[in-house]
């Protein structure tokens, strides 16, 4: 009886998981299809494939859009890691006086919306002499995936058992050992799961792109945005090029999942 | 003045404690501080400096398209905001756009955490076809929605409706804050699932099983016991959501360009500042934003969250 | 031992190590030493990617000179070269702009001048570039840019749905002939037009302005009062609104150019009113089920003899720029008579950039691929008066816009007004009403 249960279930959130996963589904189906077959009404399932999209959204140039991603991405990632987790650590296992009053400045960085700064921030950048550059572009994601990273962080040093904190200082464990050695390789799947978000969000990431690169600096979301034409059909190409730019971030994702879920769990150590 | 300090002036003996976890609180708190200082300076220099720029911009008159006008404003900017009739539809639509979708993805989520937070066949491959909707750009997924699923013509969601008998529905003409809830909905929900799950993993399972063991029910487990746990998941999931579905506004330009209520304020700001060419007003208006964003954060967190309001820091 | 001292340290370290790094700015762009390399800006429109992918022909031609492309969707396009040029980066040795911004940012000294380079240069025969479309872009004699490619609205009508209803459709038809045709042709099957219904000023207000006008109305009087609740407005608006009600595709507030284009090609409407530059695409076989059986007319009018709108996409120089012999040279070349021969021969006949140059439509080669659309095209290019488009004077030259920075603001506003009217949730009067001190703010602005 049991089985059977097990087994519905199964089916059932299979099924749930199918439906949720459509859009995506039809998006990579999609880019197989000739422009005019993409935009029929009504919508074509039998029509010859091809990988003729794909061609030409690398006949773009999609080399230099990738390797800025990347180093966007990779650089912020790094460091927002790098400062995130002692910040994190500072504000839980070894809190500071004003933890409530840093951890509300740190997410208050993130009220402000993109479009009313923007502009500030372009003129800024332009009197550094900055814009169009992937260093800029790189250190502003820090400053935007930060307190993600902090509060993200700080909840799972929480999860760590006070009796292997306080075992590594009777041991007499320097706050170095105690962060690095102890208590860092407890929560490496969280920090695989902030890298990943904040891998996720770099990568993604489309106004600030627009707006403060040109050629140089310029990323993967600008150069899917120009795929959406005017005056042409465009869905086709659109699609296969959207699959080319989330696949580095699903594979990261593909292998990250299972760090991501499992780590999380800090009930493991238990 | 720390509690040791206070101990040794007075003259009292210092407590009995194992020597090496004797509280140099001093040396503590320069520690702590030191690591909390590098994030601090990073972030005041990167977000304070673009913070206070715009503010002094919101007192200018300063149109992209009218240089000769540029100057000293005073508090004009801020006088348009409010007489500007948009402002507080669009405060509204903000709440009930992004309000039910944090609420909505932060229920579902939690619908197919309980699901995947079991071993079944394939679940790796599920787990990552179920976060997939949250690693497509925003821009795309817009795009996705509006002309793959629900175009009236030849969208999925029609076709899949008229196959079961019902009328298609013309998504942006009659039911404009829908369409861009079910987007918002659609990519955070993901998000939402990945900390739950978290959540539910942390769970001791030795605490589970004893409690099924004293024959409580499944329901009962979950709402005395998983609940409560998943508290503290469900406010970062909540916070962080909330915040990052709050300046959200690719599926209004890409779908309704702000009709039928859906102009929410990211949205309002990006017209502003890039139709309207009005860098003043934008300034202003993201200023007002940010104040009221204090506000309402100051108070929820302070009520809601553990941290904020016991004190508690772990 | 992490010190506090250490810690300040590390973190204005890492804060000036920001500003410091710069000598990795990114993997994009570049050109070999000692080249210049252009920047151009320009917006993801089929005829632009065909410019991007004949480039190497001109750097053939000229050795030394690179030029990068930097393809843009027209929203981003607008917001990254307004940004630019208005602040003076000049990131962009030659930006892509419409016929809206081009006097203006002349007027503002952002554009460079580029009149007496074209006079002096006979083979480039400036004055073989379409009438209408060079004084569009030009103030006060002086052009600020050169068209890359120009469109008017036409009427674009399926000949095979017509003929089985029994009806024909005039050359220059009225819109009251065309209200009668959609009633007609509405069927289950198919929607009797399609309109844009998208809210925004190039959007839904490019088709509307032009069937405001031909009603009598305008958006300004010649003393820059707003006219937009007064009555021949309104009647426009509502004529437009219930065609829209009455016959036209479901779900009308979605539409803009690209939809409409996929309806009709698809079979699935019988009329539709929009950028004559349609008809190239849906007369491409690969692209559309309905090459062949389209017809093409005029657009619609009321009291005015054409309504077609005008509108180019024109190449132009910043002020800013550190290269502009070379940058010139670029422009002329993606404008002149051998580039449109090299795109006929290169990439078919049909992708030639349409409504620049009179020369074109005399190509034997083009005359003949495009048969079904050069002609109307060509005729109503000549034939619209972007001086004085409606029933009266106007203070502007412009068609389906008001050439004053206001109005993308304006334009938008009230679209978005009449959108909510197009999908019922208020009244084309309430609409209108709400627009007038809008457009009347702005009016003021330019007394």
């Amino acid at each position: 009886m049991r089985k059977v249960r097990g087994g519905l279930l199964t089916a059932v959130t299979w099924v749930i998981v199918l439906v949720f996963f459509f859009p995506i589904g039809w998006m990579v189906f999609t880019s197989f299809k000739s422009e005019n077959a993409a935009a029929s009404i009504p919508p074509t399932i039998f029509t010859p494939l091809s990988l003729d999209n794909y061609a030409a959204v690398f006949d773009r140039g999609m080399g230099a859009y990738l390797t800025n991603s990347l180093t966007a991405s990779l650089t912020s990632t790094v460091i927002v890691l790098l400062l995130a987790i002692p910040c994190a650590y500072g504000l839980s296992v070894r809190p500071i006086k004003k933890v409530t009053d840093v951890l509300f400045f740190f997410i208050s960085t993130r009220f402000l919306p993109v479009a009313a700064s923007i502009i500030p921030v372009y003129f800024i950048l332009l009197a550094l002499g900055l814009l169009d550059n992937i260093t800029a572009i790189s250190w502003l994601y820090v400053a935007i995936n930060l307190p993600i990273a902090i509060w993200m962080m700080r909840s799972f040093f929480t999860e760590v058992p006070l009796e292997i904190i306080e075992a590594a200082q009777i041991d007499g464990a320097t706050l170095r050992t105690e962060l690095i050695r102890v208590v860092l390789p407890i929560v490496i799947p969280g920090v695989a799961a902030v890298a990943l978000i904040c891998f996720i969000f770099s990568w993604n990431e489309y106004f600030l792109a627009t707006i403060l690169t040109t050629d140089t600096a310029r990323t993967v979301p600008p150069f899917l945005a120009s795929f959406v034409d005017g005056r042409g059909q465009f869905l086709a190409v659109l699609s296969a090029a959207s699959v080319v730019a989330v696949l580095p971030v699903v594979a990261a994702g593909w292998l990250a999942q299972k760090q991501l879920v499992r780590g999380l769990a800090m009930g493991a150590v238990k | 003045m720390t509690a040791s300090s206070i101990v040794a002036d007075v003259g009292v003996e210092e407590p009995q404690l194992p020597p090496k976890i004797a509280p140099t609180n001093r040396r503590k708190a320069r520690q702590a501080r030191a690591l909390v200082l590098p994030a601090l300076i990073v972030s005041l220099v990167l977000t304070q400096i673009p913070f206070i720029v715009t503010i002094v911009v919101s007192f200018t008159t300063w149109n992209q398209l009218r240089p000769e006008d540029t100057g000293f404003a005073g508090f004009d900017n801020y006088l348009t905001v409010f007489a500007n009739g948009d402002f507080l539809s669009s405060l509204w639509a903000t709440v009930l756009i992004t309000g039910s979708s944090v609420i909505l993805s932060l229920v579902i989520g939690l619908g197919f955490a309980l699901l995947l937070d079991r071993k079944f066949l394939g679940q790796g491959i599920a787990r990552t076809l179920m976060i997939t909707p949250f690693l497509v750009m925003p821009a795309a997924a817009s795009l996705i929605w509006k002309f793959l699923m629900l175009d009236v013509n030849n969208g999925i969601v029609n076709v899949a409706l008229n196959a079961v008998g019902l009328p298609s529905v013309a998504w942006n003409t009659d039911l404009p804050p829908v369409t861009i809830i079910v987007v918002m909905t659609w990519q955070f929900t993901p998000f939402m699932m990945l900390i739950l799950l978290a959540g539910l993993q942390s769970q001791s399972k030795e605490v589970l099983e004893a409690a099924s063991v004293d024959g409580a029910g499944k329901m009962r487990t979950f709402q005395h016991m998983t609940l409560p746990h998943l508290r503290q998941y469900i406010e970062i999931a909540t916070l962080l959501g909330g915040i990052m579905l709050l300046q959200m506004f690719d599926p209004i330009a890409i779908m309704t360009k702000g009709t039928g209520g859906t102009k929410t304020l990211p949205y309002l700001l990006y017209e502003r500042a890039f139709i309207g060419l009005d860098i003043g007003q934008a300034a202003a208006f993201g200023v007002i934003t940010v104040i009221i964003t204090l506000a309402v954060a100051s108070i929820a967190l302070r009520s809601l969250f553990k941290v904020f309001v016991e004190g508690k820091v772990r | 031992m992490l010190g506090y001292k250490r810690a300040v340290g590390v973190g204005a370290l890492l804060t000036a190590a920001a500003f410091v790094l710069t000598g990795c700015a990114g993997a994009g762009g570049g050109g070999d030493d000692g080249d210049v390399t252009l920047t151009l800006a320009t917006v993801s429109n089929p005829q632009m990617k065909d410019m991007e992918e004949l480039k190497d022909a001109f750097e053939k031609q000229n050795p030394g000179i690179n030029v990068n492309f930097v393809q843009m969707e027209e929203g981003d396009l607008r917001a990254a070269v307004t940004a630019d040029v208005a602040s003076k980066a000049g990131q962009y040795d030659i930006v892509t702009v419409g016929a809206y911004e081009v006097p203006q940012w002349g007027e503002l000294g952002w554009l460079k001048d580029l009149t007496p380079d074209l006079k002096s240069d006979a083979d480039y025969d400036v004055d073989d570039l379409l009438e209408p479309v060079r004084t569009a872009i030009s103030v006060d004699g002086k052009q600020y840019a050169v068209p890359f490619y120009g469109e008017s609205s036409i009427t674009m009508y399926n000949k095979e749905m017509f003929d089985a209803a029994g009806l024909t459709m005039p050359n220059n038809p009225t819109w009251q002939q065309i209200a009668e045709f959609a009633k007609q042709l509405d069927t289950p099957e198919h929607a009797g037009i399609c309109l844009r219904g998208k809210p925004g000023w190039g959007d839904l207000f490019a088709p509307l302005t032009t069937v405001v006008q031909t009603f009598g109305g305008t958006w300004y009087d010649e003393d820059w009062n707003a006219k937009v609740n007064a009555p021949e407005f309104k009647e426009a608006v509502n004529f437009y609104v219930d065609l829209l009600a009455e016959s036209g595709e479901p779900d009308p507030v979605s539409n803009s150019f690209t939809e409409c284009l996929n309806l009709l090609s698809s079979g699935k409407v019988a009329m539709w009113y929009d950028a004559s530059v349609a008809a190239s695409i849906l007369e491409d076989p690969e692209s559309s089920e309905v090459a062949g059986k389209m017809g093409y007319a005029h657009a619609p009018v009321v009291k005015t003899k054409e309504s077609g709108w005008l509108w180019s996409w024109n190449l132009a120089i910043p002020e800013t720029t550190k290269n502009y012999d070379e940058a010139l040279a670029f422009v002329k070349w993606a404008t002149s008579k051998e580039y449109h021969q090299l795109v006929g021969e290169e990439l078919g006949w049909t992708r030639v950039p349409p409504g620049a140059r009179n020369s074109t439509y005399e190509i034997p080669e083009y005359k003949k691929a495009a048969a079904a659309f050069a002609p109307i095209t060509l005729e109503v290019m000549n034939a619209v008066d972007p001086v004085q488009p409606g029933v009266n004077p106007q203070p502007w030259v412009g068609i389906q816009y008001v050439t004053i920075p206001e109005f993308q603001d304006v334009g938008n506003q009230v679209a978005q007004q009449i959108a909510d009217a197009i999908a019922g949730r208020t009244t084309v009067d309430q609409a209108l009403d709400q627009g007038q001190p809008i457009a009347q703010a702005a009016g003021d602005k330019q007394k």
